[in-house]
């Protein structure tokens, strides 16, 4: 198998209420990840277009981001398994570029969510679940997180206190980061009294929506020799999962299992195991997804993720710093382009171009991003 | 003039269950009725023993082979999980506030709501609970989890 790299990242800020349309938004992010690699749209052999569509008016976006980009006649596809949808595209990228089908493939996540209000964003939220038998009692995605939160917290004897020491984390990187959507500081106490949203989570437990962009380009070894491309960041391993969508069909609820599949087969793939990893972006919709992302990772044994936050053992001077970009919970979670968001933060990283958040000299980093309430895991393991 | 044509009636029963359904008509339909009867119902292939909660007339282990039948959820299951919501979608907002829970039955779990009435500071993990026809104040239908 000839290997297969990332060799351009970009990003648009993620904010409240992006002032253009989705098109201009997702440019955003392609112009930044075409400057970053060097290469001519004729370079790109397809693209994969990401997002979760019932934000959008536009039907099938991705002919229409795929033109405004340059980027016809060729190919597009159109990923989406909701708030994982840019790290499934990169999946399939992988899987076109490694297959021999294509040398370069651009993947490309956006999401606007502004254009909708916040109780109708949380409804549609609610029905990436099971609306035939779950949204009829009035499902939200924090309840779900909250649901898991309360037996993770009961199982282990852990406390809401360890779940806002996350929070504390977050924010405290993610004033560092310039593209992050909430950049203030915000204290245990401030966490702790904040008001409930669904019990046992608090208002600081939970991320916030926002607009934004991502984009990565995917080649080929070949293609990137072709480029003497000098920097690329090998994709090691790839693992992907899914899980029971009713609340009722899962077997346990204090970890997810898509995650913890998605892991095993990702480690396995790379050949690489949890203490390999130097950095890493776990999805932290809500603090308890993060805490469960320790332990379904392989980064704590079960129950022992408390402790891992409590000794600041995922900050940047940490044994495996978590988030250090200040997670979805600074950054904000444009749903789409929430995964290519936490690849380029790795990218960054396994370059060395991570700025005030660097770790030092890290050789290998993982993203963990999930779709839904633990519906759709996956791992992706990429190394230098 | 001829009769106008009939056209065949829908069978939209779903639309009744829960504060606001979002699916109108399904091939278990029967569970609506099980509610109207005061009882809550899943379902089971007698060819391959699977129960089914929520229900379905659809069984992806026997194909063919598949012969389903209901039965009703009885006894006692253990609370497995529950949160109290402050927020709720639109349409949900004049049942705040509201706990959703999971209770786990051993052959099958059920995922519904904690009975307005139970005060939640008797609401723990690994209560025994039982799964209850309930009435809405809208008329709507679902069901609701009581102590044993
Ligand atoms: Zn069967």
């Amino acid at each position: 198998m000839s290997q297969v790299g990332i060799i351009g990242v970009g990003q648009s800020a993620f904010s409240r209420g992006y002032p253009g349309s989705i098109r201009e938004l997702a440019f955003e992010a392609f112009q930044e990840a075409m400057m970053d690699s060097g290469v001519q749209t004729t370079d790109i052999d397809a693209t994969v277009i990401c997002s979760s569509p019932e934000y959008d008016k536009q039907r099938s976006p991705a002919g229409v981001i795929a033109e405004y980009c340059g980027l016809t006649p060729q190919p597009t596809f159109y990923t989406e398994t909701l708030c994982s949808s840019s790290s499934t595209g990169l999946k399939l990228a992988y899987a076109l570029v490694e297959s021999g089908l294509h040398d370069c493939v651009m993947v490309l996540g956006f999401q606007k969510m502004s254009e909708i209000s916040s109780a109708e964003s949380q409804e549609r939220m609610g029905r990436g679940a099971d609306i035939q038998w779950e949204s009829p009692f009035g499902t939200m995605m924090p309840a779900y997180y909250a649901m898991h939160a309360r037996a993770y917290l009961d199982h282990f004897g852990v406390t809401e206190e360890d779940l806002a020491l996350i929070r504390v984390k977050a924010a405290f990187y993610g004033q560092k980061n310039p593209k992050a959507g909430f950049k203030k500081v915000v204290d245990l106490e401030t966490c702790l009294s904040a008001d409930p949203v669904s019990k046992p989570l608090k208002v600081f437990d939970c991320c916030a929506n926002a607009d934004g962009s991502s984009a990565i380009i995917v080649a080929s070894e070949k293609k990137i020799k072709e480029l003497k491309n000098e920097k690329p960041v090998w994709i090691l391993g790839v693992g992907a999962a899914s899980a029971p969508v009713n609340m009722a069909g899962r077997d346990k609820f204090h970890g997810l299992r898509a995650a913890e599949l998605a892991g095993q087969q990702a480690f396995q793939m790379a050949g690489l195991k949890p203490s390999d990893i130097s950095v890493a972006e776990v999805h932290d919709c809500f603090t308890i997804a993060e805490m469960m992302a320790y332990e379904n990772l392989g980064f704590a044994k079960p129950g022992q993720g408390k402790d891992l936050i409590r000794n600041k053992e995922t900050y940047a001077e940490g044994s495996i710093p978590v988030n250090v970009d200040g997670g979805l919970l600074s950054k904000g979670h444009p749903i789409g382009a929430t995964g290519g968001s936490q690849i380029r933060t790795i990218v960054l990283q396994l370059r060395g171009e991570a700025g005030d958040m660097q770790v030092k000299n890290p050789k290998y980093g993982l993203v963990h991003n999930i779709g839904g309430v633990g519906l759709y895991g996956n791992v992706t393991i990429m190394g230098v | 003039m001829a009769d106008k044509k009939k056209k065949p009636e829908i069978d939209a029963r779903f639309k009744k269950f829960g504060t606001v359904s979002f699916t109108a008509t399904t091939k278990v339909n029967d569970f609506i009725d099980y509610l109207e009867d005061g009882k809550v119902a899943g379902t089971r292939c007698k060819t391959c023993g699977t129960y089914y909660f929520p229900p379905r007339s659809q069984c992806y282990k026997c194909l063919d082979k598949t012969e389903m039948e209901w039965f009703v959820v009885e006894g006692t299951g253990k609370l497995a999980t529950f949160s109290e919501l402050s927020y709720a979608p639109v349409g949900f907002g004049d049942d705040l506030p509201y706990a959703i829970a999971v209770l786990d039955y051993g052959d099958y779990k059920v995922f519904g709501r904690i009975a307005p009435k139970v005060p939640m500071d008797q609401v723990a993990v690994g209560k025994e609970m039982r799964a209850k026809a309930n009435r809405l104040p809208n008329g709507q239908l679902n069901y609701v989890f009581e102590p044993a």
